[in-house]
């Protein structure tokens, strides 16, 4: 006897398990395609978000690559003047970006100390019908058109500003940067609340059980809980600050200013854009293809914000 | 408040610590209690048995008055007498800060704070302003020994305290309740989220730590109330069916309700 002709009936072919597939078993043909189909159109539509920020990334560097063919790397980041439409032009971001980092310190210090305490208070102190009616007017005033902060801080807070400080320019990053903060605080306080809410109950009353006050319980306990959240709210803060546009561009001035002193009238990279691309400048000359340059400054700011907040995200993620 | 006359079921040679006395209580309208009455005695083990819903862990949270921390709850009469102060802890004259002081708690699911094995024990003392570096340190030390951890963490009192395992954590959640010296202890279900191992070392700790504080126990489980408790109440429906001597109770049960339920015939 061979070995072949040992082996076991069941390494034969599958034709001698059964007669083939009966029909009540078999793959259904059109069922398998409506599935297809649907995953093609989910899929096509995730694909999209994403086409389109590729594109977006391929137009600013593309046309930023023109411009720098042009201005060496080194005259944009340190140079102390930005004069593109000058005869005798300069181009260093440095003065733009000042005016960006000066208008959000400003608006920073406004929204995250206040949106802060605001979400403690929402979240720890304040009553369901407090919380009921004082949440829906907190994101009223994000929905605020940022063009009516613009003269909300032009012609508004800037007088208010000039009788305390009178020397205080018409146009200035001060009122702006104040009244960006408040456009602010909704986003930090309703992104922070959300994420102090979501801190268990046997949290607070664990706190509560070894004789803590609600005040220890939201500062000791809730708030450090909560760490994660409040950090990616502070984040988008953060990146809403240095893309807001509209309040710069009415209530700062437009004049590129090489100045960190918030009393000044200065310029950001967002309110310089705005002004070129509603300018006559020719597509294609140098002027024009400052903005992608600027543009993609800002989308790397906003960019490395992002990984911060997601790193944060990471760090302190809490396994409650 | 008025305050209703002691109850009588005091044991000879037991000093009194607390009194709960024909306690009413309301989540709404529901009525939780109802003329809940029982003893519980200086530096003994008293564990509250009874099927879910009975009103055990409403009882517990009345010592505390954790009670206040939620809107609709209602004490509505009787009262729970602490001694030797003589006070009612639910009179509204009382601070529920300063009962928490004294009284402090477990809870069933280990939730120690997003800080340190340090921080965790040393909160009720910061809670009460504590700031000296080198009385904090005792107290955090002689507290982890007190719930038998200092061992096993000493060299990592910086680590995370949700670092620990389940039963490591829970005994944190015991030194951190003993870190402030309270007088009364009140554990709810604390091993109902432990393994068999855990669950042994925390039972045999609540025994050890009788010497040191008052003891108050929900448990589900009549065989950890028998093993570790030295008195037993029974409640069902919000009612105080049955208090008495552990042994007592299992072994000769005075209503056919307790008998019912602690030989499993019902619950």
């Amino acid at each position: 006897m061979t070995a072949s002709a040992s082996l076991p009936t069941r390494l034969l072919p599958s034709a001698s398990l059964g007669n083939g597939v009966s029909d009540r078993l078999r793959k259904k043909a059109s069922r398998h395609v409506k599935e297809r189909i649907i995953e093609s159109l989910l899929f096509s539509a995730a694909a999209f978000s994403v086409f389109v920020t590729v594109a977006i990334v391929y137009v600013l560097v593309k046309e930023s690559w023109v411009f720098f063919q042009v201005v060496p790397l080194s005259d944009f980041l340190f140079d102390t003047q930005w004069t593109p439409l000058f005869d005798d032009a300069h181009y260093g971001i440095m003065v733009l970006l000042s005016g960006t980092l000066t208008s959000s310190g400003v608006a920073l210090l406004v929204a995250i100390p206040l949106g802060t305490i605001i979400a403690i208070y929402l979240s720890e102190f304040a009553g369901f019908k407090v919380r009921e009616i004082a949440k829906p007017f907190l994101e009223l005033l994000g929905g605020v058109p940022t063009i009516v902060y613009g003269y909300f801080a032009l012609t508004f807070l800037t007088p208010i500003l000039q009788k305390i400080y009178p020397d205080l320019p018409g146009f200035n990053l001060l009122s702006a940067g104040l009244v960006m903060g408040i456009m602010i605080i909704p986003y930090v306080a309703s992104l922070s609340e959300d994420a102090m809410r979501a801190v268990p109950m046997a949290l607070r009353e664990g706190s509560y059980a070894m004789g803590a006050t609600r005040l220890q319980t939201a500062l000791w306990v809730v708030t450090p809980a909560a760490t994660s959240g409040i950090a990616s709210a502070y984040i988008l803060g953060i990146s809403r600050a240095v893309g807001e546009t509209m309040i710069l561009a009415v209530a700062a001035g437009m004049q590129p200013n090489l100045t960190f002193n918030p009393t000044e009238p200065g310029a950001t990279i967002t309110s310089y854009i705005v002004q070129v691309a509603l300018g006559d400048l020719p597509h294609g000359s140098i002027g024009y293809q400052t903005i992608f340059a600027a543009g993609l400054t800002l989308l790397l700011m906003t960019l490395a914000f992002n990984l911060l907040g997601y790193w944060l995200r990471k760090r302190f993620r809490e396994v409650y | 408040m008025q305050i209703p006359t002691g109850y009588e079921a005091g044991v000879e040679g037991a000093v009194l610590k607390a009194d709960v006395r024909e306690l009413d209580f309301y989540y709404g309208a529901f009525h939780a209690l109802k003329r809940v009455s029982m003893p519980i005695h200086d530096h003994m083990v008293t564990s509250l048995i009874g099927p879910s819903g009975c009103g055990k862990s409403t009882l517990l949270r009345c010592f505390n008055r954790m009670h206040d921390l939620y809107p609709g709850n209602r004490y509505a009469g009787g009262g729970i007498v602490l001694y030797p102060d003589n006070t009612n802890l639910l009179d509204p004259g009382v601070d529920p800060i300063e009962v928490r002081m004294r009284i402090s708690m477990v809870f069933q699911k280990p939730n120690p704070f997003p800080k340190s094995i340090y921080e965790n024990v040393a909160y009720s003392l910061r809670v009460r302003g504590m700031r000296n570096k080198n009385e904090l340190d005792d107290r955090v030390e002689s507290a982890l020994k007190g719930a038998a951890l200092w061992n096993e963490v000493s060299n990592r009192l910086k680590e995370l305290g949700a670092n620990l395992s389940g039963g490591q954590q829970q005994r944190l959640c015991i030194a951190r309740a003993l870190a402030s010296d309270p007088e009364i202890i009140l554990f709810d279900e604390p091993t109902s989220a432990l393994d068999p191992i855990a669950t042994a070392s925390i039972e045999e700790l609540i025994i050890e730590l009788k010497e040191k504080v008052t003891i108050l126990i929900v448990t589900h489980n009549m065989q950890q109330a028998a093993r570790i408790s030295d008195f037993t109440a029974y409640m069902y429906l919000g009612e105080m069916v049955e208090f008495g001597v552990t042994d007592q109770l299992f072994i000769k049960p005075q209503k056919k309700a307790t008998e019912d339920y602690i030989t499993g015939r019902f619950g």
